[in-house]
């Protein structure tokens, strides 16, 4: 079976700043992959473009075996297959939490208002924030506006979900209520690739972790692995420093 | 209008002014204190306000009236006889200012917005589109409007092309909107600029188009970042349309110019420009009135 996202021998470059250097990484369908690594790693620099934020500079995306890094390809078509969720949760304050919502499928999928209507609530009454459907993004609390994002990336019915680091703008106490949700979505099958900074729940969801470093996946395998008994020494240094911080 | 639909009831604040609000606890004597302290302050003030502007409107007063040239100045300038006597006809003319305002400002709007996005657009297939919209607003906002007006109002006639108007009044509106389309152009685009580029990745990376990135995303948003300023051109724009009249339209201040001509007492003028000031001040007070409500957007609630 072909991976649903194929990344390869991906090189970017900002000026003089070369961030990376040959990436490989493959995701299969249903699969959970967690990227960590350093603060300024690239890992958002990779997921940027794989939903072709960023063109890159040498190397290959596939999407369904389709390489969109053929400028050929029509990007708003590609990423209409893609759903993304960003650290800053990026919601459209002007509109409404279910406009937000609806505005994907209706705007671009051509769907009814109706019909996509029926389905947003339906998602947001999963989340628990049915009630707010009607309020504006800025009355809602760091948690509650990030779930919102993860919905509105879910209603277009992505082939992958690209995570970054969704959870790092909010405080402690909210974290988990967003991670939840990503449970969920990764339980009822969805193909992930998640940036994070949080081992413990890399532990749990993900199938495989990929260690960033120097702009190439130094390491990658099962949590258990990488994360419990790394090979490579950098990945063991950054693990520490992971566990003195507290965050393992 | 852009601000629709984003009233939001205050409770919080309406609660603390009335100090009631089921469920709060009675206020304590130290907020008592506080707020017995801010109304003396607040009345202390207003009194300073009221009295110096009394001070002030007396002593001008006196000043101007008793000054050697008063009476002259009086009979030719504030004579209510000639000012009620060329008030109907000055009023007309208004209605004409009145229909350049409201047309103009609607086309200035479309063409500004129009030129703004031109200037926005990315990439080398638009440069050439991108360069005709900076050159237009270079022009037409280095160009003193006074100047625009004589070359649309009479050298575009002068040309004897076909099926180009000659009245006054489509010329001078016309030449109006080209130079407040320059203006306006300009503040929409740093409203468009204003808008933070991450608004417009995740709008991309839903799959909407550029196109649709700008209209549904970009624009809403960046119109209600500047509605205050453009409500402020607006009311310059209320006072330019008077210019019309060097063209020969008969607006309120050329019917003021004829009645002045004829019984040599500027009274007409000054009718004519209170008339004007009378019609800044509704628009004047929205603007006002929106400005704050973008600042209370922002800070939400903060006293600063
Ligand atoms: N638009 C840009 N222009 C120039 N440099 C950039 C740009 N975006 C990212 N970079 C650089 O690329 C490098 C990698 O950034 P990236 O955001 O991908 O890191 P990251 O792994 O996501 O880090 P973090 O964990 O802090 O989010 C950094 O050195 C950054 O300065
Ligand atoms: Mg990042």
């Amino acid at each position: 079976m072909s991976a649903v996202l194929d990344v390869r021998g991906v090189v970017k470059a900002f000026g003089d700043n070369v961030v990376l250097r040959g990436v490989d990484l493959s995701v299969d369908e249903h699969q959970v992959v967690a990227l960590i690594g350093g603060s300024g790693s690239g890992k958002s620099t990779l997921l940027r473009c794989a939903s072709l934020l960023e063109t890159v500079d040498d190397g290959q995306v596939l999407l369904d075996g389709e390489d969109i890094t053929d400028p050929r390809v029509d990007a708003d078509a590609v990423r209409r297959r893609l759903g993304v969720v960003f650290q800053a949760y990026n919601l459209f304050p002007h509109l409404s939490v279910l406009d937000n919502v609806v505005l994907a499928p209706t705007r671009v999928h051509g769907r009814s208002r109706a019909d996509a209507r029926d389905e947003a609530l339906t998602l947001l009454g999963r989340i628990g924030l049915a009630d707010k459907a009607g309020e504006y993004p800025d009355r809602l609390s760091g948690g509650q506006q990030q779930r919102v994002a993860i919905v509105r990336a879910l209603a277009v019915h992505p082939r992958v979900l690209l995570l970054d680091e969704i959870t790092s703008a909010l405080d402690p106490e909210l974290v988990g209520e967003v991670l939840r949700v990503v449970r969920e979505v990764a339980a009822q099958g969805m193909t992930i690739v998640m940036a994070t900074h949080e081992m413990g729940f890399a532990k749990q969801v993900a199938d495989t972790v990929c260690f960033l470093d120097a702009g190439v996946v130094l390491e990658s395998g099962p949590p258990e692995q990488v994360l419990g008994d790394p090979v490579e020494p950098r990945t063991r240094q950054f693990l520490s420093r992971i566990i003195d911080a507290g965050r393992l | 209008m852009a601000l629709r639909g984003r009233r939001r009831p205050g409770p919080e604040l309406t609660a603390s002014l009335t100090g009631g609000a089921p469920g709060l606890p009675a206020p304590s004597e130290l907020e008592l204190g506080r707020r017995a302290y801010r109304a003396r302050r607040s009345r202390r003030s207003t009194g300073v306000a009221l009295v110096s502007t009394l001070v002030f409107a007396v002593v001008a007063y006196l000043v101007v009236t008793r000054s050697p040239g008063w009476p002259r100045v009086q009979t030719t300038f504030f004579s209510l006889s000639v000012g009620r006597d060329a008030f109907p006809s000055i009023l007309r003319g208004l209605w004409l200012n009145l229909q350049v305002l409201l047309i103009g400002g609607a086309c200035v709007v479309v063409l500004g917005l129009g030129i703004a996005v031109l200037r926005t657009l990315r990439g080398p297939a638009f440069a050439p589109l991108r360069l005709l919209a900076t050159g237009y607003v270079d022009l037409f906002r280095g160009m003193p409007l006074i100047i625009t007006l004589y070359l649309v109002g009479f050298g575009l006639p002068a040309l004897r092309l076909q099926g180009v108007p000659n009245s006054p009044f489509v010329l001078g509106t016309l030449a109006i909107v080209l130079t407040y389309s320059a203006y306006v152009a300009e503040v929409f685009r740093a409203g468009i600029e204003s808008v933070h580029p991450s608004q417009r990745a995740a709008a991309r990376s839903l799959g909407l188009t550029h196109r649709q990135t700008t209209r549904i995303v970009v624009l809403p948003q960046a119109v209600r970042n500047v509605t205050p300023a453009l409500l402020n051109d607006f009311v310059a724009l209320q006072k330019d349309v008077g210019l019309i009249s060097v063209l020969g339209a008969v607006d309120a201040v050329r019917a003021a110019q004829i009645y002045v001509g004829q019984t040599f007492n500027f009274t007409p003028y000054v009718v004519a420009g209170l008339l004007f000031v009378l019609l800044a001040v509704p628009s004047a007070r929205i603007a006002d009135g929106v400005a704050a409500r973008a600042r209370r957007r922002q800070q939400s609630g903060s006293v600063l």
